[in-house]
């Protein structure tokens, strides 16, 4: 430890011994204080949302503040049968298939990367760099370049071709750096120790390291799922003449002001709750049977 | 190249089959079209010509739009710094349950997976003229008249880009902080260190790292937005992404691929600035 403090180069206010008193375990006024501010921040967070969950079960008459006018399924009705607020149940189909379809190829993507990175390789850093450029790069900008692109090579560009790529330049460095995270935990030993047994490459990855691995691959998951299920910005020029769910919600909020798009909004919410409730509890899962089976670790 | 780097490169091929198409051939498509004509349909005509750039260097237009997504990015920055760094101070410092501090940390990340355009539009039931900060304020007395600032103005702007962004700083700063071994502290305590001592010399200097990956997220995304911007300011304000995001609209190309290039540079430039400060990647991969 002392050699942290070195290192921190931290002067250990070596003037000020006087301050020594026992310390008691009565918490300081900072705590209630910061307390208060997580309070405010975790309301701040949820209540505008739960604002618009309600509001959207307003029936006929409803507007978009309160009062609550009735209550009623009416708009989430009206949602998905009137023409005039564009083809949700289209987009809504569509993105949900192109999320499942960057799902997997984040997943195996970035667990592929994510083993390459475990040893500095040469060229190393050109690839970090590469994918911290992709991941900051703003949305508009790429989606026209790729846009461009497609242009120019005379492909039409549609949600599952330039689209899919363009939300893939998104997903994938979220997905390998929380790859990174994973797989710091993640001892090599284990799977020298299966080479050593005669398991081979394949059989190292999948009886070894996919199973260690499992509950970090979740959480690739969901961010693959979640990022691409709501990406807007790079879609925008990528998706070609059919939209994706957050395009339409984007047309909606420039010409519908009623309920609807509040129901749309519970509605998609809905289906992330679903992706994040099915993950953390395949996670929580994957642990307890780990907590009780002989391998556990 | 080793054996290893071999083997290695095998594994990164994918990520590069998705990066070289989509970001890096962009990134260039952009490049070129930005020192091309066009031929005011939508096309390009292939004559090198900087035209582009005087057009955007010299307009009064750039000056006041940079000016005015600065104003945004720095005050988002400041807010979400703040906010977030009292945050996962509470949680890593205050919190003393471990299970209690992750599941209010997941109860923090939970939005960052739902729509952020959702999130965004929630606000207009509480910011607007009859929504219900003004039905309170005019309620309890303090104002006669309905605030018109609060939606579709600047003001509405920064409250959803901090409501939206908190979460970029809470989670790497969070982590740099669980990652502050508490004996430090501890000695630091013991030897007479103030608790302000403390904050300045061990826990601001040890969560440097999770600052300026915050802040590295928070700065690209609000320079790289236009959505928030046009939707929050009722079409009031415009930023550097949304007045190229109308030049696209009018098949301009050109012009918003050299006033991109322009917003890449200076992106480019803020960035490197913060990563002089802290090595980003030893930070992820430790």
């Amino acid at each position: 430890m002392t050699a942290v403090l070195e290192r921190l180069d931290v002067p250990m206010v070596k003037s000020r011994r006087h301050a020594a008193a026992p310390r008691s375990d009565r918490r300081p006024w900072t705590f209630y204080a910061l307390a208060t501010v997580f309070t405010l921040y975790v309301a701040a967070l949820y209540g505008p949302m739960i604002c618009i969950y309600i509001l959207s079960f307003q029936d006929v008459r409803g507007g978009l503040v309160f009062p609550m006018k009735g209550h009623s399924l009416h708009w989430f009705v009206d949602l998905f049968t009137q023409v005039r607020t564009g083809d949700v149940k289209g987009s809504f189909d569509r993105s949900i298939k192109l999320a499942v379809l960057v799902t997997v190829i984040t997943l195996v993507v970035s667990f592929m990367a994510g083993l390459a990175f475990r040893r500095r390789f040469f060229g190393d850093m050109f690839v970090f760099y590469l994918m911290i450029g992709s991941l900051v790069a703003p949305g508009l900008v790429l989606g026209i370049g790729i846009g461009l692109l497609f242009q120019w090579l005379g492909i039409n560009a549609s949600w599952y071709t330039s689209a899919l790529g363009a939300q893939l330049s998104w997903t994938l460095p979220f997905g390998v750096l929380v790859m990174f995270a994973v797989m710091s935990r993640f001892d090599s030993a284990w799977q020298e120790a299966a080479r050593d047994l005669g398991a081979s490459r394949w059989q190292t990855i999948r009886l070894v390291v996919i199973p260690i691995l499992a509950p970090g691959l979740v959480a690739v998951a969901l961010f693959g799922f979640t990022l691409s299920y709501d990406e807007f910005a790079r879609s925008l020029q990528t998706a070609g003449s059919l939209n994706t769910l957050p395009l339409e919600i984007w047309s909606m909020t420039l010409n519908v002001t009623s309920p609807s798009l509040y129901a749309l909004g519970t509605v998609t919410t809905i289906v992330s709750f679903v992706a994040i409730g099915v993950s953390i509890g395949a996670i929580v899962l994957i642990n307890r049977r780990r907590g009780t089976g002989p391998a556990s670790h | 190249m080793s054996r290893q780097s071999w083997v290695a490169w095998l594994y990164v091929t994918p990520l590069m089959l998705v990066l070289v198409p989509f970001f890096l051939i962009p990134i260039l498509v952009v490049l070129v079209a930005s020192v091309l004509e066009t031929d005011g349909f939508g096309g390009l005509i292939p004559t090198f010509t900087l035209a582009n750039y005087v057009g955007v260097l010299t307009s009064a237009q750039t000056f006041h739009l940079y000016a005015a997504t600065l104003k945004f990015t720095a005050l988002t920055w400041f807010f979400t710094l703040v906010i977030g760094f009292l945050v996962a101070y509470f949680l890593v410092f205050h919190v003393k349950n471990q299970l209690l501090a992750i599941s209010l940390f997941l109860i923090c990340t939970v939005p960052f997976w739902t729509s952020n355009i959702i999130r965004m539009i929630s606000w207009i039931p509480l910011l607007g003229k009859e929504g219900l900060v003004n039905s309170a304020l005019l309620g309890t007395g303090i104002i006669r008249e309905p605030l018109e600032v609060l939606l579709y103005s600047s003001v509405a702007v920064v409250i959803a880009y901090v409501h939206q962004l908190t979460i970029f700083m809470v989670v790497p700063i969070f982590n740099s902080m669980a990652r502050i071994d508490k004996r430090v502290v501890e000695a630091a305590l013991d030897s007479g260190a103030s608790r302000l001592d403390v904050m300045r010399l061990i826990i601001i200097p040890m969560s440097k790292s999770g600052i300026a990956l915050g802040s590295i997220f928070v700065v690209s995304i609000v320079m790289g937005d236009f959505f928030v911007v046009k939707v929050m300011s009722g079409g009031g304000s415009a930023s550097v992404v949304s007045a190229f995001y109308e030049n696209v609209g009018v098949l301009q190309y050109p012009i918003a691929a050299a006033s991109a290039v322009l917003l890449t540079v200076i992106l480019i430039v803020v960035i490197s600035l913060i990563l002089r400060a802290v090595d980003i990647r030893r930070e992820i991969t430790q």
